[in-house]
């Protein structure tokens, strides 16, 4: 929007030379001024928190208590390398890592194949397929939390991280058949059909020829399910109590629950830095294409 | 392989997988709604609506249901209501002559705004809870910074007056920016052809907000609202971090955080399903309630 400059109308040209080499009027710098200030303000509030824990990483839990506003005395990597193994940080990222890593490429493979079916091969039913999908997307996991703990339990998979990944592919592949539904819906019938009559069969049509062309809705669904399984809190602290298989939201959770004294909150500053680093990290090399994709996927 | 077996596979097969861990769940949860079942027992008795009647009579989750409703009442509103104000800011700041210009210099904000939304929510509430902290937080220590010595170790998340508040500030600073670029990307694919007709026509910048931006991104501000109004009725991940046994005097406990107590704490599973099935009923209601506020306002302008 608003490219390249409008060509000059015929009312300008014949306006007084006065005006020619002002392209902002005062109003317009004001308003542009008033803009700028807000905008600033909202970007304070949102980074000052961000580095205010980045700094008491530093602070030993003493320094802490002394005052919330001075910076940290030395530069150690104490609290990081504390937060890492004492509290443990390290083995729940890993899990994280495994159960999140797990989860998504498997429910993208389950989501995309069935959304691919659903939309190009209807069948008596199919309706009511897509709509038990969407029930799934309607109700609040707390609804099913409770017989959910039990269904894992009978067959064997409550506090596993297996049972844990089961349970985010699960939940997370109703909104991902919903979101890619009318990616596939919306690719020309022609080219699976021109690439059968060359020869591929179901699976390379879909693999070779569809998934390519639905590529900006799979990576937007990709990019959702990733920040929803990175996030998910409930699944994990109803279903994986074993702390050996903490994921890193658990471990975090942890440090709330522990109110008080128990708590060395320079290994919690350092702990919220290391969870938050990584993907802040890729999200700002990525930030374009990131949010270009987000903004095209829900918008369509 | 046949087109059969190829459907069979790729449908049929998550399908199952898909009832198996979450419809009938879904499903259990309201037979098990009925019962006296307290889990660990093989047996349970169907008591009807007892659980129901027994829920009415609950101040505790009455209490719960009332602090949802308003989490829900506030927190979608006024996130869409600053998310669309600055959003608008960054589209329309820019120059009034000449076509319509967005805010020269503006990725910065956009950019930094979105910053919550890679972080999880439990390290949100983590990191406002100690932002809060009445000793060694960051806001009492500016406030007294200031020469406001009345705030020397308020506390923010321990006043009844004050908890809510806080804790509604936090899920929606978790919110803002997501929305903003999401609003953003709606603004900007509005064909411009409108902006100018309108500046034609003589209409200031709020006019145009107004007149122009706001009707052609209704349908986004609903899909927001609806997904801000189930984030509401939840809550759990950030009230878990900022009060985890429901705030001074009960002030910000969640029914979802009635109903993980009733469920694993004290191991009353039938109860615990009735909260679930309340929880999903008002889910519900709110979905229908945007609705048909969008529906009804938008026949009006007609």
């Amino acid at each position: 929007m608003g490219v390249a400059n409008p060509p000059r109308t015929a009312s300008d040209a014949k306006a007084p030379k006065e005006q020619e080499p002002s392209p902002a009027p005062r109003g317009d710098r004001a308003v542009t001024a008033v803009s700028h200030i807000v905008l600033a303000i909202w970007s304070i509030i949102v980074i000052l928190p961000l580095v205010w824990v980045f700094l008491s990483s530093w602070k030993t839990t003493g320094e802490i208590f002394k005052s919330p506003l001075a910076l940290p005395q030395h530069w150690s990597f104490d609290n990081y390398i504390g937060a890492w193994t004492d509290s443990h940080i390290g083995r729940y990222m890993l899990n994280s890592v495994i159960v999140v890593t797990s989860a998504l490429v498997i429910v993208m493979i389950l989501g995309s194949a069935a959304a691919y079916s659903l939309a190009r091969y209807p069948f008596p039913g199919s309706g009511v397929v897509y709509y038990f999908i969407l029930a799934g997307l309607t109700f609040p996991i707390f609804l099913a939390i409770v017989p959910l703990f039990f269904v894992l339990k009978n067959v064997g998979l409550l506090n596993t991280l297996p049972g844990l990944i089961a349970t985010y592919v699960a939940f997370a592949f109703p909104f991902t058949v919903f979101f890619l539904y009318p990616f596939f819906r919306a690719l020309p019938q022609e080219i699976a059909e021109a690439a059968e009559l060359d020869g591929a069969g179901e699976w390379r049509t879909f693999a070779q020829v569809m998934v390519p062309m639905a590529r900006p809705g799979i990576v937007a669904i990709a990019i959702f399910n990733f920040l929803g399984l990175w996030n998910q809190f409930l699944l994990p602290i109803a279903l994986n109590t074993n702390e050996d298989n903490y994921v890193l939201s658990q471990g975090m959770a942890r440090f709330a629950s522990q109110a008080g004294y128990a708590v060395d909150f320079g290994q919690l500053f350092a702990a919220v830095v290391i969870t938050i680093v990584p993907v802040l990290a890729v999200y700002i090399f990525s930030q374009r294409q990131l949010q270009g994709s987000l903004s095209q996927g829900t918008l369509k | 392989m046949s087109r059969r077996g190829f459907v069979l596979i790729t449908l049929g097969l998550p399908f199952v997988f898909y009832a198996v861990f979450v419809l009938w769940p879904f499903a259990q949860a309201f037979i098990y709604s009925l019962t006296n079942w307290s889990g660990f027992s093989d047996t349970f008795d169907f008591v009807g609506i007892s659980n129901y009647e027994a829920l009415l009579n609950d101040d505790t989750f009455l209490q719960a249901v009332r602090n949802n409703l308003l989490l829900a009442m506030v927190v979608p509103f006024v996130t869409i209501a600053l998310a669309l104000a600055l959003a608008t800011l960054v589209t329309v700041g820019g120059s009034s002559t000449g076509a319509v210009r967005g805010l020269g210099r503006s990725s910065f904000y956009r950019i930094v705004s979105f910053f919550p939304y890679t972080i999880p929510a439990i390290v949100i509430g983590l990191i406002w809870s100690q932002m809060f902290d009445p000793s060694s937080g960051l806001v009492n220590g500016l406030l007294t910074g200031i020469g406001l010595d009345q705030f020397t170790s308020f506390a923010w998340l321990g006043e009844v007056s004050t908890a809510m508040p806080v804790s509604m500030f936090v899920i929606i600073w978790g919110f803002v920016g997501f929305y903003m670029v999401l609003f953003i990307a709606a603004i900007k694919g509005i064909p411009s052809e409108l902006y100018d007709a309108a500046r034609v026509d003589g209409a200031g910048r709020f006019r145009m907000t107004m007149m122009v931006t706001l009707p052609m991104v209704r349908d986004t501000i609903q899909t927001a609202y609806i997904y801000l109004g189930i984030l509401a009725l939840d809550a759990f991940v950030y009230m878990a971090a900022l009060n985890a046994s429901g705030g001074p005097q009960n002030s910000t406990l969640t029914m979802t955080q009635d109903l993980f107590n009733t469920a694993f704490k004290k191991g009353q599973f039938g109860l615990a399903s009735a909260m679930g099935v309340v929880l999903a009923v008002l889910t519900l209601l709110f979905a229908a309630v945007v609705f048909l506020v969008n529906r009804l306002t938008k026949g009006k302008d007609r």
